[in-house]
C-alpha cells in the first residue's frame, strides 16, 4: 500500500510534467512555427485592425446593408467569449415560439426585397439557432435570398452580389465531408470592398 | 437524407475499420512488451519514467495488487486535479484578460474532478468562462490521457486473464499504464493535434482577442491551447470540451474534415482493442465476432438517428418551417446544429460519441428530435459496449460475452466455456454484478433526482412536458456510463456572468452526479479485474464436438440478443416516460 502511494505520487508528478506541460507546449511551439495563422485563430485584419476571425460568426443584426448570421443563443448574439447551445427541446412550446419569431423577423427583413417570399421558403438555418452560437456559415439558399436585399440597399447589381457569394463559400473539404456554407463575415467584407 | 450524407457514413465505417486493424495488431505487440518502431525513439523515455516511479516493469501482479495500484493511482490523480482547480487565482498562463479566473466552488469542483478522473468529462462549467489555461493543460488534459490509459489497461488485464494458461499474474499496472501513454496515446495525439491546427483549430497561450467588426460591433474572441486538448479528448474517448459548446465550436472542430477525423479518433482505439483481443487469445475470429456485434448495433443506431433528424421536429413543423431539402439547403432539424456539419455529420457524430464513452458533442443533443434523442438514450442504455470507451468498451463487452456464453450454455445444456475455460458459478456471479451495477446506479440516481425538490431544481425552464424527465434521466444515465454528453439544459452550476465570481454550484446535482460517476467507474472495474483473477489460473480444456462456438454468426446473434435484452429490460420503463413519448407524439408542450 505504502509503495503504491509513493509510486502514485511520483507517477502523477512525472506524467503531469510530461503530458501537461511537455506535450501541449511542444504542440504550441510547432504550431506557432509552421502554422501561425491557423494557430492564432485566422484573424482577419482590415487596415491593420482586427475585424474578426474567419472561423467565428459575428452578429450584423439591425444593419440591412449586411448579410445576417444564423440565430444565436449566446448573450449578446454571436459571443465567442461565452458560447452556449439554445437547449430548446423538440417538443417544447418555447422552441416553437423561438422558431416562429425567427421566421417572422426573416420575412420582415427580406420580404420587401423579394416579392412573394413565403414562410415555407425560409431556409432551416435561418430559423433554427446554431449549436455553437457563433456559426460562421449560412446555407447557400439563405445567402441567395439575402442577396436581393443587400444588392438593393447598396445599389449593386444582383449578379455582382451573387458572384461574391460564390467566392465566399466554405466548401466541403475534399468534396465530401460536412455541408457547404457561405462564410458571412468574409462575404460582408467582400461586399464592403465593392464600395457599394 | 441525401446520397452525400450516406456516403460520409459509409466512408467513416470503412476508414475506421481499415485503421483499427493495424492499430489493434500494434497494441497487441505493445502489451506483449515487444519492441516496436517507436521503441527506438521513446524507449529511453520509458525506462526513465520506470526509474523515477521505481517500477520493475517485468514484475507481474495478481488481480488484487493490480486493482490496488489502479485505485491508489486514481485517487492520487483525483487529489492533484482538485488541488489544481481550486487554486486558479495563483496560476501562471492566466488566459482571458490577463488575470486568472477565480476557482469554482467545492461542489462544482468535486463534480468536475470526478468527471475527468473517471473518463466521463461531464461538464457543468463552461471552459472559456471559468478555467485558466493552466487548469485546462496541466489539470484536465493530463487526466484525459491518464483516465483513458486506466480504462485500456483494465481491458488488457482482462484479456490476459482469459488468455493465460497458468499462474496468477495479470501483468504490471504501472508498465501497462506508461506503455499505453507513451506508445499509443501520445504519438497519435501529437499528429492529430498538429493536423487539427492545420485545419483551423487554435493552439496558443494568448490573451482573448478583441475585434471590432465592419459594423463597429466589438467581439471578444476566446483563445487557448485547444488543439492539443482536442486530440486527446477524442482519442481517449474523454469528451470534455475546451469550450462550453464542445466540438460544435469552430476552434475545436473547424470543418467537415476535422469532424470526420475526430470521429475516427474516437472509434479507432475501441475498435482496435477488439483486434488486440483476438490476437492475444490467438483466435482472430473471436475478435471479429465481437467487432461484427458492435458494427450491427452501430449501423442500426446511425440509420435511425440520421433519418430522424432529416425529418425535423414537431416544434419546427408547428412553427410553420418546411424541413425538406431544397436547392442550397439540406433541410432537417438544424436547431442546435452547425451549418458546416449539417444533418448527416451531426447525427453520425452523435452516435459515435454516445456509443463510446466519449460524450463529445458537435450539436445540441437536447434539441434532437424525439427519435434522434432516443437513439442517444438507447446507446447509453446498451451500457457502452457498442465499441464503448477506450478499454471500458471491451471489458464491458467481454462481461456480456461471458454472460452470453453462460445463457447459451444453459439453453443447449452444456457446461459454459470461453476459449476452453469453464465459466463456473463464481465467475457468473461476478459478471452479473459487473453488468448490473452501472444501470442500477443510473436508475437510482435518476429516481432520487426526480423525486426530490433539490433534484428538480436543475431542470431548465424551457424543458416542459416529458423533456424535463428526459433531461434528468439523461444526466444520470450519462454520468453512470461515464459518457459525459448531456441534455445540456440540466444544470449544476449557476453563473450570472462570465467567471466564477458570484456563481455557485447546484450542490445536489454536483454531488449526486460526482458520486454516480465514481461508483459506476470503479466498482465495475473491480468486478472486471476480479473476473480476470478468477479466469487467469483456470485450466484450458480442449475444444470438443459439444463445445459451443463463440466465433460464429449464431453467437453474434445471441450476443446482440443478450445486450439488447439486458438494456431493454432495465431501462424500457424509464425510456417510455421521457424520450419515447417525445418520439411518438407530434404535440408541442
Amino acid at each position: 500500500m505504502r509503495r503504491d502511494l509513493v509510486r502514485s505520487a511520483l507517477a502523477v508528478l512525472t506524467l503531469t510534467v510530461l503530458l501537461g506541460l511537455g506535450y501541449p507546449l511542444i504542440v504550441t511551439g510547432v504550431s506557432q512555427l509552421i502554422l501561425p495563422h491557423q494557430a492564432n485563430g485566422e484573424l482577419i485584419r482590415v487596415d491593420g485592425r482586427v475585424v474578426g476571425s474567419a472561423r467565428i460568426g459575428q452578429s450584423f443584426a439591425g444593419n440591412p446593408r449586411y448579410f445576417q448570421s444564423r440565430p444565436s443563443a449566446t448573450a449578446p448574439a454571436d459571443n465567442p467569449a461565452a458560447t452556449t447551445f439554445s437547449n430548446l427541446g423538440p417538443n417544447a412550446s418555447a422552441t416553437e415560439r423561438e422558431i416562429a419569431g425567427n421566421i417572422r423577423a426573416y420575412l420582415k427583413l427580406e420580404g420587401p426585397f423579394l416579392a412573394g417570399l413565403h414562410a415555407s421558403e425560409v431556409p432551416v438555418d435561418a430559423a433554427d439557432s446554431s449549436a455553437s452560437g457563433i456559426d460562421p456559415d449560412i446555407s447557400l439558399a439563405n445567402a441567395r435570398i439575402q442577396a436581393h436585399r443587400v444588392a438593393a440597399v447598396r445599389h449593386l447589381r444582383p449578379s455582382a452580389v451573387t458572384a461574391l457569394i460564390a467566392s465566399s463559400m466554405d466548401g466541403r473539404p475534399l468534396g465530401i465531408f460536412g455541408e457547404p456554407g457561405v462564410n458571412v463575415l468574409e462575404l460582408n467584407l467582400a461586399v464592403d470592398r465593392t464600395g457599394g | 437524407m441525401t446520397l452525400g450524407g450516406w456516403a460520409q457514413i459509409g466512408l467513416f465505417v470503412a476508414v475506421t475499420l481499415a485503421l483499427a486493424v493495424p492499430l489493434g495488431n500494434y497494441m497487441a505487440r505493445v502489451y506483449a512488451g515487444e519492441t516496436v518502431l517507436l521503441t527506438r525513439g521513446l524507449g529511453g523515455l520509458e525506462r526513465t519514467v520506470y526509474r523515477i516511479v521505481r517500477v520493475d516493469a517485468t514484475q507481474g501482479q495478481s488481480w488484487k495488487a493490480y486493482a490496488r495500484s489502479l485505485l491508489v493511482f486514481s485517487l492520487t490523480g483525483w487529489l492533484a486535479l482538485y488541488l489544481i482547480l481550486r487554486t486558479q487565482t495563483i496560476h501562471p498562463l492566466g488566459g482571458s484578460a490577463g488575470t486568472p479566473f477565480h476557482s469554482g466552488g467545492w461542489d462544482l469542483t468535486f463534480n468536475t474532478v470526478s468527471s475527468f478522473v473517471t473518463n466521463t468529462n461531464w461538464q457543468y462549467y463552461g471552459g472559456e468562462t471559468t478555467l485558466t489555461y493552466f487548469s485546462q493543460m496541466v489539470g484536465l488534459a493530463v487526466e484525459n490521457f491518464v483516465s483513458a490509459a486506466v480504462g485500456i489497461v483494465v481491458a488488457v488485464a482482462l484479456i490476459r486473464g482469459i488468455a493465460a494458461r497458468s499462474g496468477t499474474s495479470l501483468g504490471n499496472f504501472w508498465a501497462d499504464l506508461i506503455r499505453t501513454i507513451l506508445y499509443v496515446l501520445l504519438p497519435i495525439s501529437f499528429v492529430a493535434a498538429v493536423f487539427l491546427v492545420s485545419q483551423g483549430a487554435l493552439q496558443n497561450l494568448a490573451h482573448y482577442v478583441v475585434a471590432t467588426g465592419p459594423t463597429g460591433l466589438r467581439q471578444t474572441i476566446a483563445q487557448g491551447p485547444v488543439a492539443s486538448q482536442e486530440a486527446i479528448k477524442m482519442l481517449g474517448t474523454n469528451g470534455g470540451g475546451f469550450f462550453n459548446v464542445n466540438s460544435a465550436h469552430p476552434f475545436e472542430n473547424p470543418n467537415g474534415l476535422t469532424n470526420f477525423v475526430e470521429m475516427v479518433l474516437v472509434l479507432v482505439i475501441p475498435a482496435g482493442l477488439v483486434i488486440t483481443y483476438g490476437k492475444i487469445v490467438s483466435s482472430r475470429r473471436q475478435g471479429y465476432a465481437i467487432l461484427a456485434t458492435m458494427l450491427v448495433l452501430f449501423v442500426g443506431a446511425v440509420t435511425v438517428a440520421y433519418a430522424a433528424e432529416a425529418h425535423g421536429s414537431p416544434a419546427e413543423h408547428a412553427a410553420g418551417l418546411h424541413t425538406q431539402a431544397v436547392s442550397g439547403s439540406t433541410g432537417g432539424n438544424l436547431e442546435g446544429k452547425e451549418q458546416r456539419f449539417g444533418i448527416a455529420s451531426s447525427a453520425l457524430f452523435d452516435v459515435v460519441t454516445t456509443v463510446t464513452s466519449c460524450g463529445a458533442v458537435n450539436s445540441s443533443l437536447e434539441s434532437y428530435s424525439g427519435l434522434g434523442g432516443t437513439v442517444a438514450f438507447a446507446n447509453l442504455s446498451a451500457g457502452e459496449v457498442i465499441f464503448g470507451g477506450v478499454g471500458t468498451g471491451l471489458y464491458s463487452m467481454l462481461l456480456y460475452v461471458l454472460l452470453a456464453v453462460f445463457i447459451g450454455g444453459l439453453m443447449v445444456g452444456r457446461t459454459p466455456e470461453l476459449l476452453g475455460k469453464k465459466i463456473d458459478a463464481g465467475v457468473v456471479k461476478l459478471v452479473s454484478l459487473g453488468v448490473l451495477l452501472t444501470p442500477l446506479s443510473a436508475l437510482f440516481s435518476t429516481a432520487l433526482a426526480t423525486a426530490t425538490h433539490a433534484g428538480r431544481a436543475s431542470i431548465s425552464a424551457s424543458a416542459t412536458g416529458p423533456q424535463g424527465f428526459s433531461e434528468t434521466f439523461y444526466a444520470y444515465l450519462s454520468q453512470a456510463n461515464n459518457n459525459g454528453s448531456a441534455f445540456a439544459g440540466y444544470t449544476g452550476y449557476v453563473q450570472p456572468s462570465a467567471g466564477n465570481v458570484g456563481a455557485h454550484g447546484v450542490t445536489f446535482a454536483d454531488l449526486l452526479g460526482g458520486a454516480t460517476m465514481l461508483f459506476a467507474r470503479y466498482v465495475p472495474i473491480l468486478f472486471a479485474l476480479a473476473v480476470a483473477g478468477a479466469l487467469v489460473g483456470k485450466r484450458v480444456s480442449p475444444a470438443g464436438l459439444g463445445t459451443m462456438r463463440t466465433d460464429n454468426p449464431t453467437f453474434v446473434a445471441l450476443l446482440i440478443g443478450v445486450i439488447v435484452l439486458v438494456g431493454a429490460l432495465t431501462f424500457f420503463p424509464a425510456l417510455l416516460l421521457g424520450p419515447i413519448v417525445g418520439a411518438l407524439t407530434g404535440r408541442v408542450y
